[in-house]
């Protein structure tokens, strides 16, 4: 029996595409429909030819397909502006939704830290925050899990090539959610977040600084040990997911320098920032899927 | 080179690139007595923000003795004839912080993006221009990339409503005829009414006849330091770019013996090490490393037993770019480790 959820991505982009990559390799979710707004487009054409139903007239154009092809999961890699009413029109028919825009109407999802409680729950959105968040907020979480974190700070420096027209446009955006999620989901009590986009070529690999300050005397020995399980965690799904240095202790100042190389599906592998989004959006998907498929979880019902 | 009748204004950075060299820890006094002296000297624009600009106050940058809002609410109401401005890195601060500058008094905002990447100012000098602002494009680290990209860069900041576009010698790495390609390159193509401006370091001890350069290829904006307090060697320091105008008979409407007394009466004092190309700040313009490093590399060698020129030239030899502060530590324990492998 195939226990695979259909899922429609929206967004034939790089993101798009990568997302589609990883998906075809996925036990739990099986990609049918790529939807985009321009039939010509490359992204469709890579599509077409990886054997998916392509649709260039919007979420509007796959609507009717939805039941008949039994599709339960969506993935919006499109821009915040239109994200609220894909998410919208998919959730009235009862379709999961995985939002990689910064539009973040749903509850924040960093896999190894929260994405249980939303299964539990079976939010109908959740929001993968930004690349930036996803590799570095598992960090601020191992340490918040052994002390209280006065203080969370992330530091994401990507690649020129790597960072797209969306993410240029909507810089401040960054720096928002991924400093609203540092508090949120890292428990950190304030939050703080910085971006530089890097030129150098050859590109360079995403890397990621963490700085947490800890109210009372970091405890070394639990505070590592906490931190390199939750790496391991995130190594599940982001294999090239890894710290350089650290853990460093110096007063209440706990940091790691972390490095991310991606897969290489579509995008190359410096462009870790990319893959660990698409990466951790498919992970969440998959852990819907499982849930559903164990009957602990579900989903919503269809005539 | 004859600049006789040539007119430039000239910004004052000691109270936000001298952040840098006081880790970000000037008083609220000592703030506002140079400023009222840069005022009464005549100096017309002032900068006043941390060193890494609105939004800084950080972990990785250091966090300021006082707030970017104490320090504006502290000096603006202080000034008769003198503007101040902010700087704003995207990435680092938002429009939040720029409206909440404006909303201070501030009347110019420095836009600050590496050289090659304008694009992510596009928010920012929007809503600046938008507001009526004095709204400068400033391009930093100038010297990693063409005089073509640059201007092609130049265009993008105007585009987005930039009245003023910058070239910075972030690293103090540039020699004078680089200043002239490119400063010459922006002022023939860019439209007349859209001024242009150099930024200089003392890394290699060019900041004065850089400035000059840059003025004879058609600069009409000079940032210096009164003393040079910035951010490795320093900027170009102010008084003594002052009497070489005078020399050279430029007009800047700044009193030469009143800077020169702000220079070592106030600023002089409270500097925390003498202001000098010594071996790092060489260093920083030999190898075109970004001028702040500086004392986060001095103190990681310290602490990591490394040397602090070994530190800045891999970071060099990385390709780091403004901001990029997190990866000194980094660079520091992946040489003492080698250090280590290798005893």
């Amino acid at each position: 029996m195939n226990n695979k959820l259909k899922a429609a991505i929206i967004g034939p982009g790089n993101i798009g595409t990568d997302l589609l990559m990883k998906m075809k390799r996925s036990e739990w979710i099986e990609p049918v429909w790529m939807v985009g707004i321009d039939e010509t487009s490359e992204g469709l054409k890579r599509a077409r030819e990886m054997g998916v139903k392509t649709c260039s007239t919007g979420v509007d154009g796959v609507l009717a397909h939805i039941i008949a092809d039994d599709i339960r999961i969506a993935f919006d890699a499109t821009s915040a502006y239109i994200h609220a009413e894909n998410s919208r029109k998919l959730n009235a028919l009862g379709v999961l939704m995985i939002d990689l825009t910064p539009a973040a109407i749903g509850p924040f999802c960093i896999p190894p830290v929260n994405l249980k409680e939303h299964v539990k729950k079976l939010e109908m959105n959740v929001n993968m925050v930004t690349c930036g968040g996803q590799a570095t907020i598992p960090i601020v979480a191992a340490v918040s899990q052994i002390q209280d974190v006065a203080y969370g700070e992330i530091i994401a420096t990507v690649s020129s090539k790597s960072a797209g027209p969306g993410t240029r446009k909507n810089i401040d955006e960054f720096t928002r959610t991924t400093a609203n999620a540092v508090e949120e989901i890292g428990g950190a009590d304030k939050g703080k977040a910085i971006i530089i986009i890097n030129p150098a070529e050859p590109p360079l690999m995403m890397r990621d600084t963490v700085h947490c300050l800890t109210k009372d005397k970091p405890d070394e020995k639990a505070i590592t040990e906490s931190i390199l399980n939750m790496v391991k965690e995130v190594q599940k799904y982001v294999p090239g997911y890894r710290i350089k240095n650290g853990p460093v202790f110096d007063g209440n100042r706990v940091s790691v320098f972390l490095e991310v190389e991606g897969l290489g599906d579509f995008l190359p592998k410096y462009s870790g920032n990319l893959d660990i989004m698409t990466a951790a959006a498919l992970r969440t998907a998959e852990m819907f899927a499982e849930e559903s498929a164990s009957g602990s979880l579900q989903l919503p019902s269809r005539a | 080179m004859n600049l006789s009748g040539k007119r430039v204004i000239l910004h004052d950075m000691s109270l936000r690139d001298g952040m840098h060299a006081k880790q970000h820890q000037i008083s609220i006094d000592q703030m506002v007595s140079i400023a009222q002296g840069l005022d009464q000297a005549g100096i017309p624009l002032i900068e006043v923000t941390h060193g890494d600009g609105l939004g800084g106050s950080s972990v990785n940058y250091g966090f300021p003795a006082h707030s970017d809002e104490d320090y504006l609410n502290a000096v603006i109401p202080n000034m008769k004839q003198a503007k101040v401005s902010a700087l704003l890195i995207p990435g680092i601060g938002t429009v939040d912080h720029l409206r909440m500058a404006k909303d201070l008094g501030v009347s110019t905002i420095r836009v600050a993006t590496h050289c090659t990447e304008a694009d992510v100012a596009e928010q920012h000098i929007g809503l600046a221009r938008k507001l009526n602002m004095d709204t400068v494009g400033f391009l930093m680290m100038a010297h990693m990339t063409s005089a073509s990209t640059i201007l092609e860069q130049a265009k993008k900041m105007v585009s987005y409503g930039a009245n003023c576009v910058y070239c910075t010698d972030s690293a103090g790495y540039m020699l004078p005829t680089e200043v002239t390609q490119k400063i010459g390159l922006l002022r023939r193509e860019l439209p007349k009414d859209v001024e242009i401006g150099f930024h200089g370091h003392h890394n290699m001890g060019m900041a004065i006849a850089n400035s000059l350069a840059a003025i004879e290829a058609g600069a009409s904006r000079i940032d210096g330091s009164v003393a040079g307090l910035g951010a490795g060697a320093g900027n170009t320091p102010l008084e003594v770019f002052v009497a070489v105008l005078e020399r050279m008979n430029v007009k800047s409407d700044v009193d030469l013996f009143s800077i020169m007394d702000v220079a070592e009466d106030l600023v002089v004092p409270m500097m925390d090490h003498p202001i000098r190309v010594d071996r790092e700040a060489l260093t920083l313009g030999y190898a075109g490393v970004y001028s702040s490093f500086l004392l986060f590399a001095q103190r990681a060698a310290k602490k990591y037993g490394v040397s602090a020129r070994d530190i800045l030239v891999e970071l060099g030899r990385l390709g780091t770019v403004g901001g990029q502060e997190d990866m000194i530590e980094d660079v520091a324990i992946t040489l003492s480790k080698q250090l280590a492998a290798n005893k």
